[in-house]
């Protein structure tokens, strides 16, 4: 049999040019109000804790900032490339881009569970320049980056916040740079 | 404030610290009055209980008076609330099966990465438990955060008296639910390991269930003493063969459910138990675990095994055959307090359990690192530590 009914992310034949990630997260909410928060890049900046900044240029174009090591800065242009308004939303960076990087988001109705979302992410393994740059630049395996902010998501989703176990502003305020 | 606070093994102090303040809509400020030492606080006393950072703030039971409220709390200024030990969010899949233990979101999202590669998921927050269930400050201080604050907290009565409604935050709903994993049917002989606090609650639970008799097991004659108060039969395993006492006492049945009460740092000198102790001094493996494997080899054939008992890593030489070949179920979990608490609060005001005969010393908040000590040298007579922050004011 050559393939089995798996997704094809959790493989054990890596391609050495190009590695992917998914990481799934069911979360209590439908699925056209998880679209329409993720729709908006704005409001993915309290979720994703190594993004400075997030500028909404349009529609489908928004600009992206990430804090680098000894105070630089790297930005790239993210473009929607495919959107299925509830359903799907697939991006990639612009020619230019500090980091080239792609993905998408699925949102797949699961009844009285909420929504299945996955990531799916492409980008340069570590062990080439690419990769190593990558991987200094968000401080942490992508894999790990992305499974921590779909928790993140799920909480403010859920919740309406983010989980903390500071006892302090000052606390938290360190613990967010 | 003044907060106790781990340092190290058998190193924890009163230091003074910042006070709490609300980060999250749904957070509260607890002034605490009363909290009380767990006997699972002296896993991290002794040091068994990896991710602790110096300066964690410890203590998973209390209660007190709200004083501060986020705005989408529920709770209001001056209410007497009792806190569970498991942090909540009551909105996610777990919460709504009432699986509070296994919230999805009660553990910040760093902090689940742990859970996850030695669990498999990671489970919901816990107070002042270590970084793997959160890195939460815990309630041996004189205030405290209180995240969901809307769906954790229990409203008690003003008048109703501290000592009778605290150990709602763990130990009565734990013992509770011990005996309900029991699945106790009328006629049912129940043996429990360890007459500490979850035990002894699990005995008085187990006759509330219908159990026709409970046997207790310790080496501790005054714990058994009050097992025994209970209606309980005793087992001191230090003057007793175990297994073939229960053997006999059931007339060569074995009892119809057990609960291991006992949990990773079994005492006694048993040549398992030793080898245990061994093995996790060198890291071969992490919990002593002979009541587990004594309660699973006196259970009846087709019995029930329950485990409140705190268990965190892996063990060696779990009796997996005759777990199999007996065909028994077992059940186990952190308590998912949030689901016993109203349950409980009433069969206290209606007088159907009592929870201050355990109390055996209450300490103000400041003697609290003698409240260790003494927990963990004297287990015998040393059953219950309550510390309370206002003791001392009151007493100069």
């Amino acid at each position: 049999m050559r393939h089995d009914d798996a997704p094809v992310t959790t493989s054990k034949q890596t391609h050495p040019d190009r590695a992917l990630l998914a990481e799934t997260v069911t979360i209590n909410r439908p699925a056209q109000e998880l679209y329409e928060f993720w729709r908006n890049p704005a409001n993915l900046l309290p979720v994703m804790d190594n993004i400075a900044a997030i500028e909404v240029i349009d529609d489908t174009r928004s600009r992206w900032t990430v804090k680098a090591p000894a105070g630089r800065e790297v930005r790239w242009e993210s473009h929607v490339i495919n959107d299925v308004p509830g359903k799907e939303i697939t991006w990639r960076s612009a020619p230019g881009a500090d980091v080239a990087n792609s993905g998408r988001i699925e949102f797949r109705d699961a009844g009285d569970r909420g929504t299945v979302v996955r990531a799916v992410i492409a980008y340069d393994p570590p062990g080439g320049t690419i990769g190593q740059f990558i991987a200094k630049l968000f401080q942490r395996e992508p894999r790990i980056q992305a499974r921590r902010d779909l928790r993140r998501f799920k909480q403010l989703m859920e919740t309406g916040e983010i989980a903390t176990s500071s006892r302090t502003a000052k606390q938290l305020n360190e613990e967010q740079t | 404030m003044r907060a106790l606070t781990w340092h190290g093994k058998h190193d924890v102090r009163v230091d003074t610290v910042d006070d709490p303040e609300i980060l999250n809509p749904r957070d509260s400020i607890i002034k605490i009055t009363a909290t009380a030492i767990c006997g699972s606080d002296l896993h991290l006393y002794d040091g068994y209980i990896p991710t602790m950072k110096s300066g964690d703030i410890l203590g998973h039971e209390f209660m007190g008076e709200v004083v501060e409220t986020g705005p989408r709390s529920t709770l209001q200024r001056g209410q007497k609330v009792v806190v569970p030990f498991t942090i909540a969010c009551g909105s996610c899949f777990h919460c709504g099966k009432h699986q509070y233990s296994a919230c999805d979101n009660g553990n910040p999202a760093d902090n689940q990465d742990i859970g996850r590669e030695l669990y498999g998921q990671p489970m919901s927050g816990l107070f002042g438990y270590s970084h793997m269930t959160g890195g939460y400050a815990g309630g041996q201080a004189e205030y405290v955060r209180v995240p969901f604050s809307d769906v954790g907290p229990i409203v008690v009565p003003n008048e109703i008296e501290d000592e009778k409604v605290l150990f709602l935050s763990d130990i009565l709903p734990t013992g509770w639910m011990a005996a309900e994993n029991a699945g106790i049917e009328p006629g049912d002989t129940v043996a429990v390991w360890g007459c500490g606090p979850v035990g002894l609650f699990a005995v008085q639970s187990a006759f509330l269930m219908g159990a026709a008799r409970v046997i207790a097991i310790d080496h501790f004659p005054h714990r058994l003493e009050l097992a025994k108060k209970f209606g309980a039969e005793t087992v001191n395993f230090e003057d007793t063969k175990t297994y073939e006492a229960l053997m006999e006492m059931t007339g060569g049945i074995g009892p119809d459910a057990v609960i291991d009460a006992v949990g990773l740092e079994a005492h006694g000198f048993f040549v398992d138990n030793v080898i245990d102790q061994i093995k996790a001094s060198t890291f071969l493996g992490t919990d002593r675990i002979h009541s587990i494997r004594q309660a699973i080899l006196a259970c009846r054939k087709g019995g029930r095994v329950s485990m409140p008992a705190v268990y965190g890593g892996f063990v060696d030489k779990f009796p997996l055959g005759a777990f199999m070949e007996k065909g028994l179920t077992l059940k186990t979990g952190q308590t998912h307090v949030q689901h016993y608490m109203p349950a409980l609060l009433n069969a206290i005001i209606e007088g159907k359990i009592d929870t201050t005969f355990l109390i055996s010393h209450t300490l103000p908040l400041e003697q609290a690192p003698e409240g260790y000590k003494m927990f963990h040298d004297n287990q015998n007579e040393v059953t219950k530590v309550v510390l309370k922050p206002d003791l001392a004011m009151a007493a100069e």
